[in-house]
Formats: C-alpha cells, sequence, structure tokens
C-alpha cells in the first residue's frame, strides 16, 4: 500500500489546484439574500384560463425576450432571467436600488407599433420654438450648469459649444435677447439639412449664444437617413432630459411624436443613438399582429422576417402602404425603435420584411420582437423578495463567524479524541473545504443562507465518515490485529456505513433540488457538492494521510488514535 | 480518550418504556396541531412562502418599542409584528394577502405608515418579501411531494442494499422523527418559510443516516460466523452498543456546530437552526429506541424464526408496515411455507 503513496498524494496536490484555481477565478456568487438584490417571479397573466398551452408556452417565450429588453434598459450587472415550467420566469437582479423602477419596467405591457417615419423638413420649422421653450422652462443658467454635467472630454464642437455656454453663467439677460435670432438661425440650418458642425464653423461668434439658446438643437446631428438625428451617447441624458419637461412635450407638434432608437449605432468613432421622427399615431398596433417568422428570401438568400397580420390590420395597412412606398416604416416596441425597413410596395395582410446584410439570427429576433410585442395578456409579479445589501452583509458575517467557531469546535473535539489521528482527519477536513468550495465555484453554484447553513452540516457529516472509520480502527486494534491490518479493514468495514449513509442523504438533497425553489436549491447544491466531498475525503484523502503517517513508523509501533 | 467502550446497555430491554415515550410526545405533537387548527385556522403556521402574503423587515437607527410600532400600525388590527435579532430595533411585520389588493400595494402601505409614524428615526427597509397565493399553494404542494419522495426513494434504497423490512424500520423512525419535529413547530407556532422545509427534509436524511449506521452493524453481526444462532434481541443490542462511541461522538459534533450557528449565525436562520438541533436530538434517539425496536418487532410479527432466514425471505410479509404496538411476540407464527429463497446477499 505504501507504493502508491506518492501517486496519492500527487493526486491529491492537483485536485486541490484545480479547486483553488476554480476558487480564485471564479470565485464564489452570492445569493440575493447575502448580497442584497431583487427576486422576482413574473407570470403572464391569465386568470380565466382562456390560453391553450401551446399559446401560453409561445407567450412565455416571447415574455422572456421582452423581459431581457428591459432588463437591459436598467444596467443590472449580471442579471438571471430564467424560464421555469412552462408559464414562468424568474428574475433576480442582485444590487438593485431602486426595485419600483425595476418593477414598472417589467410589469409595463410590451407594446407594439408600427409607425411612419416622417422627414426633418416636418419638424424643423418646429425646433426653435422647443428650444425656447426650453430656455424659458430650465432657465440659461442651469443650461449651463447642466452642459457642464453633460460634458465629455472630447473635442465635438457641439460639446465645445455646450461647455462654452457653462462660461456664460449671470449673463441671462443678453442671452434671453437673442433668443430669438439665433433660435432662427438653428431652424435655417437645420432645414437645410446642415449638420450642427456646419454651423458652428460658420459661425464661431455666436457658439455661445447657440449652445444656451437653442440647447436642443444643438445636440441633434443629422445623418444620411431623413428623418433620424444622431445624438451623441453622452448627450442622450440631456436630450431625455429636454423632452422630458411637461411644456416641451405640449410644445412638440401634435402629430409628430420623437422616438430613441433601440441600439447605439457608431459612426465615425463615435457612438450615437438614433432619435427618430415619427407619426404620432401608430397605424398597426400589436393586437392587429397575428404572428412573425424568420425566413430566407427563397431568390436571394437573405435573411427576412415574414409576419402576419389580422383582416382588419391587414386592410388598414394594405391603405397605408400603398399611400407611402419609399417611405421608412418604424417598428416601434416599448417606445424604442426596432428597425425602420423602406416600404417597397403596397402590403396587404401577409408581409415580410427584408434584412439584406443581416444574418438569419437578426431575422429572427427581429421577429421575435415582432411576437412579443403582441403579448396576448400582460405579465403579473406573482412573487418578490428583496433584501436589503446591509441585511446581507450582516448574514455573511454572521455565517463567518458560526462557521469559524464551528470549525474550531470540531478541531478541538477531533484532535483531543482521536490525537494523531485526529490531526490527520482536520487535515483532511482542510481539503474538504477546499473541494467544496472549489465544487461550488466550478458549478457556478450560489451561496445562500441556508447554503451556508447546509456547509456547516455537511461538515458534520465529513466528520461522520472519520469517525465511523477511527471507530473501527479502534475496535479492530482492541480486537488484537496488527496495526497496519486494522487500519486497513477499519477502512474497508466502514465503507458500507458511510456509502449508505451518504447516498440515502444524498437522495433527500437531490430531491430538495427537484421541488425546491431559490435558496432551498442553494442548500440542496452545497448539500449534494458537500456530501460528494465528504465521501471522497473521508475514503481517499483521510486514508492517504493515513498512510503517509503508517509510513513513517515501524509496523510494531503503536498508533495514536 | 474514549466514550462508551465497550458499552453493554440494554437498549432493548428497555424499549417499552421508549414506546410509552414515544407515544407521549407523538399525542402531544398532534395535540398540537389539531389545537393550531381550532385556534389559528391552519395546523402550521404557514409564513408568507405559503399563504402568500407580505413580509417587510425594517431596522430602525435606535431601540424601538414593539408596542409603539404596533399602535403606529393601527393598534389591534395591526398586522403580527414580531422582533427579531437582540438589539431591539429589527421588526418583521406580515401582512396577509387580502383577496381583492394587490400584492404590492400592502407592503407599500405598512411602509408608509412606519415612515409616518416615526419621522425622527432612521428606518431602513433591509427585506420584503411579497408572495401571490397561487405561488404559496404550489409550494404548500410541492413540500408535501418532497417529503413523500424521499420516504419512497429511501425505502427503495434501504430494500436494494439491506431488506426490505430494514428499510420499513428505517421509514417508521423517520415518519416518527418528522411528526415529532412537525409537532414542536406546531407547538411553539414556529413559522414555516421554505427553509423550514428544507430543514425538515434535512431531519430526514439525518435520522436515515444514524438509523443506518445502527443498521449497517446489525446487517455486519447478522453476516458474522455465529450471528445466524444468536438471539436477535441481543444481536441488535450489541450493534446498538458497538456503535455508540461514534453515535454519540457524530451527533456531539453536530450538535456543537449547530449551537454555534443559532448562536453566532444571526436570526435570519434562526428557526432553521433550531429545527435542525430538534432534529439531530430526535434522530439519534430514534435510531436506537424506535428504528431498532421496530426492526425486532417486524421480524417478530410478520417475519420468520429470526433475522437471517427473514433476510433470505427477501421482500415478503412485510405487511402495511403498520407501525408496531405495545403487544410484541404475542402473534409470533413460523411461517415456512412458501417463502421463496432469494438468497442472501453478501
Amino acid at each position: 500500500m505504501l507504493k502508491s503513496l506518492r501517486g496519492r498524494i500527487i493526486f491529491i496536490a492537483v485536485i486541490l489546484g484545480i479547486c483553488g484555481y476554480y476558487i480564485y477565478a471564479d470565485g464564489l456568487k452570492l445569493g440575493l439574500d447575502l448580497q442584497g438584490g431583487m427576486h422576482l417571479v413574473v407570470e403572464i397573466d391569465d386568470p380565466d384560463g382562456t390560453l391553450t398551452d401551446e399559446a401560453r408556452a409561445d407567450a412565455i417565450d416571447r415574455a422572456e425576450t421582452v423581459l431581457r429588453t428591459r432588463i437591459d434598459e436598467l444596467g443590472v450587472e449580471e442579471p438571471l432571467i430564467q424560464k421555469v415550467g412552462s408559464d414562468r420566469i424568474i428574475v433576480e437582479l442582485a444590487g438593485i436600488s431602486d426595485e419600483n423602477q425595476a418593477k414598472d419596467v417589467i410589469r409595463r405591457a410590451a407594446f407594439l407599433e408600427f409607425k411612419l417615419v416622417r422627414s426633418w423638413s416636418d419638424f424643423a420649422p418646429d425646433l426653435p420654438r422647443i428650444d425656447r421653450v426650453i430656455v424659458a422652462t430650465v432657465g440659461a443658467d442651469s443650461l449651463g450648469s447642466l452642459g457642464r454635467d453633460v460634458q465629455a472630454p472630447s473635442s465635438s464642437i457641439e460639446e465645445l459649444l455646450f461647455g462654452a455656454g457653462a462660461s456664460e453663467e449671470g449673463d441671462s439677460a443678453a442671452a434671453e435677447e437673442g433668443a430669438a435670432e439665433a433660435g432662427d438661425d438653428a431652424a435655417v440650418d437645420a432645414e437645410a439639412g446642415q449638420t450642427a458642425q456646419d454651423e458652428a464653423s460658420e459661425a464661431e461668434a455666436e457658439e455661445d449664444d447657440a449652445a444656451v439658446l437653442s440647447p436642443f438643437t444643438a445636440l441633434l446631428n443629422q445623418g444620411s437617413e431623413d428623418g433620424v438625428y444622431l445624438v451623441a451617447e453622452e448627450d442622450v441624458e440631456a436630450a431625455e432630459l429636454f423632452l422630458s419637461i411637461p411644456e416641451v412635450q405640449r410644445a412638440m407638434p401634435r402629430d409628430i411624436s420623437l422616438q430613441w432608437g433601440m441600439d447605439p449605432v457608431a459612426l465615425t468613432g463615435r457612438i450615437y443613438r438614433q432619435l427618430y421622427v415619427l407619426s404620432e399615431d401608430a397605424f398597426i398596433t400589436g393586437q392587429m399582429l397575428e404572428n412573425a417568422v424568420s425566413a430566407r428570401d427563397q431568390q436571394f438568400n437573405t435573411p427576412q422576417v415574414q409576419f402576419e397580420l389580422s383582416r382588419r390590420g391587414g386592410r388598414r395597412f394594405a391603405e397605408v402602404t400603398g399611400q407611402n412606398v419609399g417611405e421608412f416604416l418604424a417598428i416601434v416596441l416599448d417606445g424604442e425603435v426596432v428597425s425602420a425597413p423602406v416600404i417597397r410596395d403596397r402590403i396587404g395582410a401577409r408581409g415580410q420584411i427584408e434584412l439584406g446584410g443581416s444574418t438569419l439570427q437578426e431575422a429572427s429576433d427581429l421577429a421575435l420582437v415582432l411576437r412579443a410585442g403582441a403579448l396576448p395578456a400582460p405579465l403579473r409579479i406573482m412573487e418578490e423578495r428583496t433584501v436589503g445589501p446591509s441585511l446581507g452583509q450582516d448574514s455573511v458575517d454572521q455565517g463567518r463567524v458560526a462557521g469559524m467557531i464551528g470549525i474550531v469546535l470540531v478541531v478541538l473535539i477531533m484532535c483531543t479524541y482521536y490525537r494523531v489521528a485526529g490531526v490527520l482527519s482536520v487535515f483532511a477536513l482542510g481539503v474538504y473545504v477546499v473541494l467544496v468550495l472549489g465544487g461550488l465555484a466550478m458549478f457556478g453554484a450560489t451561496l445562500t443562507v441556508p447554503g451556508i447553513a447546509g456547509l456547516i452540516l455537511s461538515v458534520g457529516m465529513a466528520v461522520d465518515a472519520n469517525v465511523l472509520i477511527f471507530e473501527r480502527i479502534r475496535e479492530e486494534l482492541d480486537a488484537g490485529r496488527a496495526v497496519r491490518t486494522a487500519v486497513e479493514d477499519g477502512f474497508g468495514n466502514a465503507l458500507s456505513a458511510i456509502v449508505d449513509a451518504n447516498l440515502t442523504t444524498l437522495i433527500t438533497a437531490l430531491i430538495l433540488f427537484q421541488f425546491g425553489t431559490g435558496p432551498v436549491r442553494g442548500f440542496a447544491v452545497t448539500l449534494s457538492i458537500g456530501i460528494l466531498a465528504s465521501f471522497f475525503t473521508a475514503l481517499y484523502v483521510t486514508r492517504s494521510f493515513f498512510f503517509m503517517y503508517l509510513s513513517r513508523k515501524r509496523a510494531t509501533d503503536p498508533i495514536s488514535i | 480518550m474514549r466514550l462508551f467502550g465497550n458499552a453493554r446497555y440494554r437498549f432493548i430491554e428497555a424499549r417499552r418504556k421508549a414506546y410509552v415515550f414515544s407515544a407521549l410526545v407523538l399525542a402531544i405533537a398532534l395535540a398540537s396541531m389539531v389545537a393550531n387548527i381550532v385556534v389559528i385556522g391552519s395546523w402550521q403556521n404557514y409564513g408568507v412562502d405559503f399563504t402568500g402574503g407580505s413580509l417587510v423587515q425594517v431596522r430602525f437607527d435606535e431601540t424601538m418599542d414593539a408596542a409603539e410600532l404596533r399602535s403606529a400600525l393601527g393598534g389591534a388590527q395591526a398586522p403580527p409584528i414580531t422582533s427579531i435579532g437582540n438589539e431591539g430595533n429589527e421588526f418583521v411585520i406580515r401582512a396577509p394577502l387580502a383577496e381583492d389588493r394587490e400584492v404590492e400595494a400592502v407592503a407599500l402601505e405598512i411602509r408608509g405608515q412606519i415612515q409616518g409614524a416615526f419621522p425622527n428615526s432612521d428606518i431602513e427597509v433591509v427585506r420584503t418579501e411579497l408572495v401571490g397565493p397561487k405561488i404559496g399553494a404550489e409550494l404548500q404542494q410541492k413540500a408535501a411531494l418532497a417529503i413523500l419522495f424521499s420516504f419512497a426513494l429511501t425505502l427503495i434504497y434501504l430494500a436494494i442494499r439491506f431488506e426490505f423490512r430494514f428499510g420499513v424500520a428505517a421509514v417508521i423512525a423517520t415518519v416518527h422523527d418528522s411528526i415529532i419535529t412537525l409537532g414542536f413547530l406546531a407547538l411553539f407556532r414556529v413559522e414555516i418559510a421554505l427553509p423550514t422545509v428544507a430543514a425538515i427534509l434535512t431531519i430526514i436524511g439525518y435520522s436515515l443516516n444514524d438509523t443506518i449506521v445502527v443498521f449497517d452493524r446489525v446487517r455486519e453481526n447478522l453476516n458474522a460466523k455465529g450471528g445466524r444462532r444468536q438471539d436477535p434481541v441481543a444481536l441488535v443490542n450489541r450493534s446498538i452498543n458497538e456503535t455508540l462511541p461514534r453515535t454519540v461522538l457524530t451527533s456531539g459534533t453536530t450538535l456543537g456546530v449547530l449551537m454555534a450557528l443559532l448562536i453566532f449565525g444571526g436570526a435570519v436562520i434562526r428557526d432553521f437552526t433550531t429545527v435542525l438541533i430538534l432534529g439531530v436530538l430526535v434522530g439519534t434517539y430514534s435510531s436506537i429506541f424506535v428504528a431498532s425496536p421496530a426492526l425486532l418487532e417486524i421480524q417478530r410479527r410478520w417475519g420468520t424464526k429470526d433475522l437471517v432466514e427473514a433476510q433470505r425471505g427477501g421482500p415478503r410479509g412485510a405487511g402495511g408496515g403498520t407501525p408496531p404496538s405495545g403487544r410484541p411476540g404475542k402473534r409470533k407464527k413460523r411461517r415456512r411455507k412458501g417463502r421463496r429463497v432469494a438468497g442472501a446477499r453478501a
């Protein structure tokens, strides 16, 4: 048995190394109850049970997509969005600060609209008025300080303008005087299709005034597509702020709405968000959409999305598309423009959207977005748990203290009761702890409060296995066997008890995993990993350490157990 | 150091006393559940996890009187308030879910009321939970299913690894432990939350663990030379005594760790730990005084001449798994005919 000793020690070292690597590289994921955060269970709200199982399954797929897009808005790190069963979605948001905002975002009904994209020239005449309203309500001073807030370290002209505006503090009288003039300039420029950059280079003397006097116009850049403004990423916040002012909303032309594009675009090395000029009223909404699927164009093999409208929707669609061939059609989900394809022809109840250079994946994403917008029922929050970060931290601290004390206790008991053998088992338990933590990191398991309890309990089980073995060795020694035989037999005879005891507990843990949710699952996972690790530790690690101990002794020497 | 070395306690001989004791505790347990049905309308004090409803845990920056908090929340109509932790500044407020109300509204109202009543205190809402009634009902069902499944699977496992009657005896002991634990929960109206279910299942695991260690020794002694001709009572007694040092040491260590968890582990898992501690105590007791006698009773009533022959007999004759009554041995019969020889396991 001593020949294999070196191999055993190397094997243990390798396993420890692997576990150590995983602990170091992946770290331990803390559950929401430990780090603070929000756990939500969302369901399709269908109290009358009018949906067929198929419709429900489809609806939950769509809802998952909708939630994913919406939660991305919240900017939560590593959100967990998981479909459970046929009609439920679990959402876990760690470290969320505004739970009400999160809930609103989730509960909002997915709303799909088709709107026509208008021309810049439909909107540009109203820009000076909007600018004036913004100046009047926000005030030139605040605009100046706002400019400083949104200023980014970049050499872009409109930011220079904005920054310069900030230095004009206290000069509001002069600012107001020039308001009409500068606003008109901006309007003319916009109408002429010139960018803000052009305007700036032409009239450097007016820079300061323009930034303060046409705060909104200054943020807008015109790209290559008519009806789509580009707003630099760092200006988006300011633009959203302006648009949210009630007076500004009233000043907007009645038949026009401004809506953001869903995805940012990169242009000449900078990131922009698109701001679409759209017709106010949607001529098609999600309710009229029956289905949407991705497909390949049979002639050109390019991806496309085929959709089907209700009969009423089809008539309306045919009418509007017939009148607007060559125009752009904006697909708006939850107030954001997902896509804006061009209208090639008059389309009836069945139509298709060509996605020239895109992948089939993009086509199926768009199809899913379309179907998501036609959610047959709103989402309903069934369950909600939030844990504040301070409570979570307390639990971590307390768990750590309790764990330390528990471990010290185990070490004391084992070392007093079994002497050298106890010390060996304590080393084996050290290996066990690394194994469990490594296992948790490897499987990406989350550590929850009950999980910590499960961990501590499984330490107890690991101790039990060692106790079983040591008691057997003592018995064999009492029966007068030689030391090495006693050790061999002790391990051998304890095996069946350890196997049966651990396996039944493992069965219970697996059932818990199957039926449990959230924290209970965390408990089941830690317990299962703990049991497997204790198995390996008792039967391999403790045994190897024992061999090591025996190899330093003569066969006739007594052992300390 | 050695505890209980060469112990020769006559555990099995004391089984009648244990039966009386167990029966008494079981009666109290069942009575508590019945009393709960009468008094609070449910056999257990189900928490919001199961009933649906809301829970708000608040922490004040100073010590707060529970009565003051109660009056701020509507006096007699106030939802149940429990103080948790040792500092007197943390409270859990539970509100049931009214039929016609949105879950969120209830929690918002509680929050608003507290903040309105104590404008000068700094209040932190450290935890909120809202569970819809549908989810709660599903959880009750799942928990019951989980417990039944674990019984069934361990029974099957033990039937394969040992023999059917060992499995029946182990399940009897486990049911005994579960009822006592549930009775304890009912008696003190401990709130049943999801982790509590986890704790109950862990107890089932632990109780089995203990029982199996004893049964493993019984199996071994039976298969040893001369074990077949031994008096079953003496054999089981010897097996218990031989495993006694292990039982004491393991239970002691586990209890020690759990005590550390109870004292230093914080308020959130206090109930959880309490249940586990109780479970370890009951589990240890039952492996000696319930599971082992049950094994003997089953063998006497429905079994063959001795355990070895019973073991050869395979899964026959375990009856309906009725718990042993206090009349051992009266119907001791030798039923040899028709017995299939399945062969003893190695």
